[in-house]
């Protein structure tokens, strides 16, 4: 028996006018893989989850989702499909509280009408409790139960990325995606969410495939590291052999490495 | 084939001061993605400097306040009305808009319409909520063209808003201050980066902007003869729909939306429609914005995420 | 095991009841000019259904509608239609009493949720195009769609065109009002505390991350128009039938105006707030016009008013009175919640 990939990225091209944003791109993603995607500065990292999670469409190319080719579907749907992301430049819904952002991440799960709402029917009463519960639940696993009333944007910087990541968990994806979600972090919260990241794998048993600008911060926990440079991909494979290839090397080298 | 003709020339005259205003529409919004609901008041206070600047050179002119119809007189309004008219968008843009140019998008809009209610409202408490009868700035003759009449009016609006939009399309993409207006236009803030004066270029969009709707509004009361604090509405509202249709953010997009407005309506007005005449610039917007939200020359621009 | 429905429909029971008991108390109130108060109090609820409606549209799904009085215009007019040239000749062939009487507000009802039914599917036509613009485009769609519907008015002759609809049946009172004042309150109220009202919120706060949670934005932009014209409808229902009289110029876009006004005051996107505002500015609204009179003005001072609050509120204070939050939320804080 065949297991279904997660993801199938097949030929993925994209071009903004005369600009090849990405091109050729091709990723399969397994079950609980966790995959990391590195390259420099506007390499067409985000580009790429822009058009897996159907923000963009792809100009050539197939994209399945659990198997489910996405040609033809929104955004939304896509995450239906079992796909969830979070953003490079934080998108948390800044005057909702983070029980809410929550709440509201774990939207596709909800199977009550309005009108259910308005009556205060039986269902809604269960849905919401389990969903406020289960809501109150991730917030812990982020340490951030106890705010789960305020508002999001009272969070500092490095909070609201996780929020985020709570957030795309509530959706019960079987993929999620991470932008650069150590980006403004310092060293030590770096290292704190990368273990993080590697514990919500194993503990929700999902495929995670994250962006990183920063090579070094990937290696330690990713499975497999796939590299873009002016949106083609150069290298793929072990992070020990992305880290000693010498193309990959010429890519970084352009780059200072800031942190 | 006269009547055919007839409502071209109309639909032409009407849709040139359309074009008039919804230039300044075009201008604001490509610098700033603000609807400007006050500009199509401004174009009624236009209009409303021409009636008072009639009198006041009448009176300094010939000693009477019964304006002799004449060219002399008829360019010094228009300078007066386009000079007052300059003057009120500046202080529109400085007071109103400018503290709030870090503020949520909404507020802008918000008080864009406060004040174009501030004016209208206004303007029925100062100038009186009757309308007033403009004065004939100059003769008005019969012209045979090709079988038909029109009167020297309409040529007059026509020369004088080309000559206008000739200027403007000259500043635009003929001089320095054009193109700053247009790295603007493209991106507030790298032609800020880049050393461009911004909150100087907005305040010229908004006084040029601002002259083109005092003209219209002076050619629009020459050419129609009533006048009234609440007129900028409708027309208001049409001009910017001709905007929407150019593309918005498109100096000559702006006019041939103008005109395709005026000549439409123009035609509509003479046929069985005529009583549904002021919805068919609305249904022309919908139509646009469902099957080309870019409008005839806009380019679409994909958000970046 | 439907425990709840007999909750509601309990609830209903008491709330129709107390607002019965209440509309004695002001008939036989010895007030002098109690009429006059009566139609005050009268209009603010009609005003405070307007823009609690309105809010669900502007204030919590964050899509900025100016053709409020559009939607409010096709209630009117559908509900007059029906009272006018149905249901008043049916009552008529009745005998006189309690039946007849019973008949009536039966009938009143249906023709005001006829009413809201045909304003929500106007809502409904106008949501889609919203779909694709944004903000501001949208505003100007919604103001032309206002327009649109008042010029088809405007043409249909049967119900009166230009000249109005002279003799609406006095259907509407005291208690029809508010009985729709509590329930477009409770019915925004628990919306925007489920997740259809979440989703709103989240449409409002960001699209595309709406979007990526899995929030189909079209639907609920959608939905938060048909459930905001439906109740524009009833209030132009409840209007008409109490002035007995409807004509055109009513639901000019300045009567939109006043109700953005009124949920920009209030805050956007606070029920309370939008309430609140509704109450002030009806009542500012009445002693403006004994300014009017007492100065002798020939234009109404209401408009330029209107105009200065919403220019230095957006100055001074741009998120409302109440913010996007309800007025209990500060006493809770009162009370030692953390930030
Ligand atoms: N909507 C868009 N329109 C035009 N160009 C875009 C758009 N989105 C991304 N790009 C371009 O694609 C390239 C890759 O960007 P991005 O994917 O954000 O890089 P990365 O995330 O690797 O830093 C950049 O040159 C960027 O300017
Ligand atoms: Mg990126």
């Amino acid at each position: 028996m065949t297991i279904l990939n997660v993801l199938d990225a097949q030929g993925v091209t994209i071009r903004f006018g005369g600009l090849t944003a990405v091109s050729e791109f091709n990723l399969s993603i397994r079950p609980t893989e966790l995959v990391g995607l590195i390259g420099p500065n506007g390499a067409g990292k985000t580009t790429v989850f822009n058009m897996l999670t159907g923000v963009y469409k792809p100009t050539e190319g197939e994209i399945r989702v659990n198997g489910v080719d996405t040609k033809s579907l929104k955004a939304c749907d896509i995450t239906k499909l079992g796909a969830a992301r979070t953003f490079q430049n934080i998108r948390v819904f800044k005057t909702l509280s983070l029980l809410d952002n929550v709440r509201i991440g774990g939207h596709i799960h909800y199977k009550y009408s309005w009108a259910d709402s308005v009556l205060h029917s039986v269902k809604f009463r269960e849905h919401e409790e389990q969903a406020a519960q289960e809501a109150i639940e991730l917030l812990s696993i982020f340490d951030l139960a106890h705010r789960a009333h305020d508002e999001a944007r009272s969070l500092p910087y490095g909070d609201q990325r996780r929020l985020e990541i709570a957030r795309a968990l509530a959706a019960k994806p079987k993929l999620l995606l991470l932008d650069e979600p150590a980006a403004g972090l310092n060293t030590g919260e770096t290292a704190g969410l990368m273990a993080q990241i590697h514990e919500i794998r194993d503990r929700f048993g999902i495929a995670v495939l994250i962006i990183e600008h920063n090579m070094e911060l990937v290696m330690g926990i990713c499975e497999r590291i796939l590299v873009l440079n002016y949106g083609k991909t150069i290298a793929q494979g072990h992070p020990e052999a992305i880290q000693n290839d010498p193309v990959v090397i010429e890519a970084y080298l352009g780059e200072p490495a800031d942190a | 084939m006269d009547s055919f003709l007839q409502n071209l020339i109309n639909g032409i005259g009407i849709g040139s001061i359309y074009a008039l205003i919804a230039l300044g529409y075009t201008m604001v919004y490509g610098i700033l993605k603000l609807i400007n609901f006050a500009h199509s008041d401004v174009f009624m206070v236009g209009a409303f400097m021409g009636y008072y600047g009639a009198r006041i050179f009448s009176k300094l002119m010939y000693g009477s306040s019964v304006v002799e119809p004449g060219w002399t007189l008829f360019l010094l309004v228009l300078a007066f009305s386009v000079a007052c008219c300059g003057v009120l968008g500046y202080l529109n843009e400085r007071i109103a808009y400018r503290p709030l140019r870090n503020a949520p998008r909404i507020a802008s809009l918000i008080t864009a319409i406060g004040l174009s209610f501030l004016f209208e409202y206004g303007g029925q408490m100062v100038f009186g909520p009757d309308p007033k009868f403009f004065p004939q700035l100059l003769e008005k003759k019969q012209i045979e063209f090709f079988g038909t009449s029109i009167t020297s009016h309409l040529v007059i609006v026509l020369v004088v808003a080309l000559v206008f939009m000739g200027i403007l399309q000259y500043i635009v993409y003929g001089t320095k201050f054009g193109r700053a207006m247009r790295a603007v236009s493209h991106n507030y803030e790298t032609a800020s980066l880049m050393g461009i004066p911004t909150d100087r270029v907005i305040s010229i969009t908004f006084v040029i902007g601002s002259m083109l709707a005092a003209v219209g509004g002076v050619l629009y009361g020459l050419s129609y003869s009533k006048i009234d604090p609440l007129m900028g509405i409708m027309l208001g509202l049409k001009a910017f729909v001709a905007a929407v249709l150019g593309g918005i953010g498109n100096v000559p997009g702006a006019v041939i939306g103008g005109l395709v407005i005026g000549i439409v309506e123009s035609f509509a007005g003479a046929s069985a429609l005529s009583t549904y005449k002021d919805a068919i610039a609305f249904v022309i917007l919908i139509l646009i914005l469902l099957f080309r939200p870019s409008g005839i020359f806009g380019k679409h621009q994909a958000e970046k995420v | 095991m439907r425990n709840w429905l007999v909750r509601d429909v309990l609830g209903i029971t008491v709330i129709s009841a107390i607002l019965i008991g209440l509309s004695y108390l002001l008939g036989w109130l010895p007030i002098p000019g109690m009429a006059y108060y009566n139609r005050v109090i009268v209009t603010i609820g009609i005003n405070i259904i307007l823009a609690v409606s309105l809010n669900i549209i502007n204030g919590h799904a964050g899509q900025f509608s100016m053709g409020h009085a559009g939607f409010m215009a096709v209630g009117a007019y559908t509900s007059a239609y029906l009272t006018y040239f149905h249901f008043q000749p049916f009552l008529a062939t009745m005998k006189e009493g309690p039946a007849q009487f019973a008949m009536q507000q039966v009938l009143f009802l249906a023709a005001l949720l006829a009413g809201g039914g045909i304003a929500a599917l106007a809502g409904w036509l106008v949501g889609l195009p919203s779909l694709r613009l944004r903000g501001d485009y949208l505003a100007i769609v919604t103001l032309g769609f206002g327009e649109i519907i008042r010029v088809l008015i405007l043409n249909i002759d049967k119900i009166g065109g230009a000249r109005g609809l002279a003799g609406v049946p006095a259907f509407a009172n005291f208690f029809w009002v508010y009985l729709f004042v509590c329930i477009v309150v409770i019915v925004s109220w628990r919306l925007i505390r489920s997740q259809v009202g979440r989703a709103f919120l989240a449409v409002r706060e960001d699209e595309i991350a709406a979007e990526a949670m899995g929030v189909n934005t079209t639907h609920y932009k959608v939905q938060a128009f048909v459930i905001g014209s439906f109740f524009a409808g009833i209030a132009g229902g409840l209007l008409g039938h109490y002035l007995v009289y409807l004509n055109p110029g009513m639901f000019q876009f300045t009567k939109s105006f006043e109700a953005i006004v009124m949920v920009v005051l209030g805050g956007m996107g606070s029920i309370s707030g939008a309430v609140l505002a509704a109450v002030i500015l009806s009542v500012a609204l009445e002693a403006l016009r004994f300014v009017k009179e007492a100065f002798g003005l020939t234009a109404d001072p209401r408009m330029v008013i209107y105009a200065i609050v919403l220019i230095l509120l957006m100055r001074l204070r741009p998120q409302g009175v109440l913010g996007n939050r309800e007025i209990g939320s500060f006493f809770r804080r009162r009370n030692g919640r953390s930030e």
